[in-house]
């Protein structure tokens, strides 16, 4: 089996590229993120570019859309579409390839951008799923910084409210936002009882950039009935090279000439010690 | 002549069709009651799902519903649904292109003395300015029977605004013309073309009797369409006439008024005069009261034509 975790560092890569081809991108996020899109999609997901037809195949809104650098990353892996493609049109006049998922592009089910929107529809999808008697699991991953948006909140009181085992949501816990720091921005106090007092079963990742980790606890998830599961995935913005690690100022920004040969050097670095591990 | 509501026809027509599509689902936010709905919920359990008071809530999960293919509609009073969830309007349901039909019910000033936070006099221009929203609303509860009918055949999103209470009809039991996306022809003249939505079309259909008696001969449209608007035929009732007049129970900026101005304007210069709500708080009443004190009646648009004709 491919080793994943060097995976997570090559694709990082790829978000570099594509973050500086396009000279935009939401960098900080994409590295804390890139973790729990490589575990649902290589280890958990049914979803390959040959079954989006397929009603029973899982389903995955990207709440937390600005980090589509590394959605593209991981789609492009998964071979929905060309890397190259993406390189050349990221960000440019007239492209499908926005600075947010948008359904046109093969892979992306749900258009989004604006937070707090992804919980709520998959409360639909998973619904959906319990009317027609199908097994699929629906997956969402949000940001910590867009819990500050109320309609999070509705979704997650009718999740529990009409029991939906089938939907896992992931909070990419990175505790940074565009302003600072979450707890000073707006406070999440103990997240775990926030959801846990919504009816959520609540799983702690305590490396959220640990495939390992969020692996086991997307299995932990599939075996609770008749409650929605969140992960608190305990991430570092910016995961990958201190040059970006745990620095809000990193929220969106395009590395210089000398930060990016810095950021590929600890990539790389970082991908052979995965690799030798 | 039979007198319903037109959200009650809606929930009617969506009951008949549930009995053998079960991808029908019909959503509400503690507003079953209010949109009669409670017949379709109490008959169709496992294709309801109540939201709580949480507007976003219930479009989002229309659209979460629908990309797994369900068809929803989603009921609820046409001054939240149109504001409090926009967004959701404009990025799950539009942007996304899920099949959600958005029902507006109680539109307009239906709630009368409830105060400007239960009026919607701008849902029209909101949910007409979002790119691949439909607005359609309806005259009567026999056109809301077609209308719903042709919906039910189509993947699209669309907003639909009817009133609370039942209205005169406009049509007659055995004969309803309707085609989608094309505007009725109430009746035709050479003098002025009255062009109407929702609960207008009656005030504008009796407006025309009234002129004729003084000679005054009238084009009324029911303009149940507003998006997508119906160019040809405001083209052919304004050039066959000397003057315009819209009516609507709306806000005068960005609705009916607005659109058929611009088409007016750009293909077969006309003037254009067009009846609406104030852009204020409405007048305290019932939805009689403040159309009269409006002028939103029979007798006021017909004086209007007049004046304008003369």
């Amino acid at each position: 089996m491919e080793n994943l975790t060097a995976l997570s560092y090559e694709l990082r890569k790829d978000v570099i590229e594509i973050i500086c081809a396009g000279k935009a991108g939401h960098i900080g996020g994409d590295m804390s993120v890139i973790d729990t899109l490589i575990t649902l999609y290589f280890k958990q997901m049914n979803i390959s570019p040959k079954n989006m037809d397929d009603p029973n195949r899982d389903r995955f809104v990207m709440s937390k859309g600005h980090s589509v650098e590394a959605l593209y990353a991981v789609l492009a892996k998964k071979g929905f579409f060309q890397l190259e493609e993406v390189l050349e049109k990221f960000s440019k006049f007239g492209s499908k390839f926005i600075g947010h998922p948008n359904n046109k592009l093969p892979g992306i089910e749900m258009n989004s951008g604006s937070l707090g929107h992804g919980l709520p529809v998959c409360v639909g999808m998973a619904l959906a799923g319990k009317m027609n008697h199908q097994d699929y699991r629906v997956y969402t991953v949000m940001g910590d910084g867009e819990l500050a948006e109320g309609s999070v909140w509705e979704g997650a009181m009718a999740a529990s409210h009409y029991k939906l085992d089938n939907l896992c949501a992931v909070v990419d816990r990175n505790r940074l936002q565009i302003s600072g720091n979450t707890e000073d921005v707006m406070h999440h106090d103990d997240l775990h009882e926030r959801f846990r007092s919504f009816g959520w079963n609540v799983i702690d990742v305590k490396d959220g950039n640990s495939i390992d980790q969020l692996n086991a606890a997307f299995e932990e998830a599939k075996t609770v009935k008749d409650k929605p599961t969140v992960l608190i995935a305990n991430t570092v913005k910016g995961c990958g090279s201190p040059v970006m690690e745990n620095k809000a100022a990193w929220h969106h920004h395009v590395p210089s000439e000398e930060e990016y040969t810095q950021i590929m050097k600890d990539l790389e670095a970082r991908k052979e010690a995965a690799l030798h591990e | 002549m039979s007198k319903i509501a037109n959200k009650q026809m809606i929930c009617e027509v969506l009951m008949e069709a549930a009995k053998t599509d079960k991808d029908i689902v019909a959503l509400c936010s503690d507003s079953r009651g209010s949109g009669s709905f409670t017949p379709f919920a109490d008959t169709y359990p496992e294709q309801f799902v109540e939201t709580g008071i949480a507007e976003q809530n219930l479009v989002s999960i229309s659209a979460g519903l629908a990309k797994c293919g369900k068809k929803a509609y989603a009921v609820s009073p046409a001054c939240f649904l149109s504001t409090r969830s926009y967004e959701q309007a404009k990025v799950d349901v539009a942007y996304s292109n899920t099949n959600v039909k958005l029902i507006g019910i109680s539109g307009g000033v239906s709630y009368g003395a409830l105060g400007m936070s239960h009026h919607s006099a701008q849902d029209i221009a909101a949910m007409a300015a979002i790119p691949n929203m439909r607005v359609y609303i309806p005259s009567d509860h026999l056109q809301t029977k077609e209308l719903v009918k042709a919906l039910l055949k189509d993947e699209k999103p669309a907003y639909i605004r009817v009133g609370r209470n039942a209205v005169d009809p406009v049509y007659e039991d055995s004969n309803v013309p309707f085609e989608m996306d094309k505007a009725t022809v109430v009746c035709e003249g050479t003098d002025v073309a009255i062009i109407a939505c929702g609960e207008m079309v009656k005030p504008a259909k009796d407006a025309a009797a009234i002129l004729k008696e003084q000679g005054i001969s009238a084009t009324v449209l029911d303009m149940y369409c507003v998006k997508p608007l119906d160019k040809d035929a405001v083209v052919k009732a304004a050039e066959n006439a000397k003057a315009v007049i819209t009516v609507e129970e709306a806000s005068p900026f960005g609705g009916l008024g607005s659109m058929v101005s611009q088409v007016v304007g750009s293909v077969c210069p006309r003037k254009v005069i067009n009846l609406s709500l104030p852009d204020a708080p409405v007048i305290t009443g019932t939805s009689k009261e403040v159309f009269d004190y409006y002028g939103l009646n029979a007798e006021g648009i017909a004086a209007k034509a007049a004046e304008l004709v003369k």
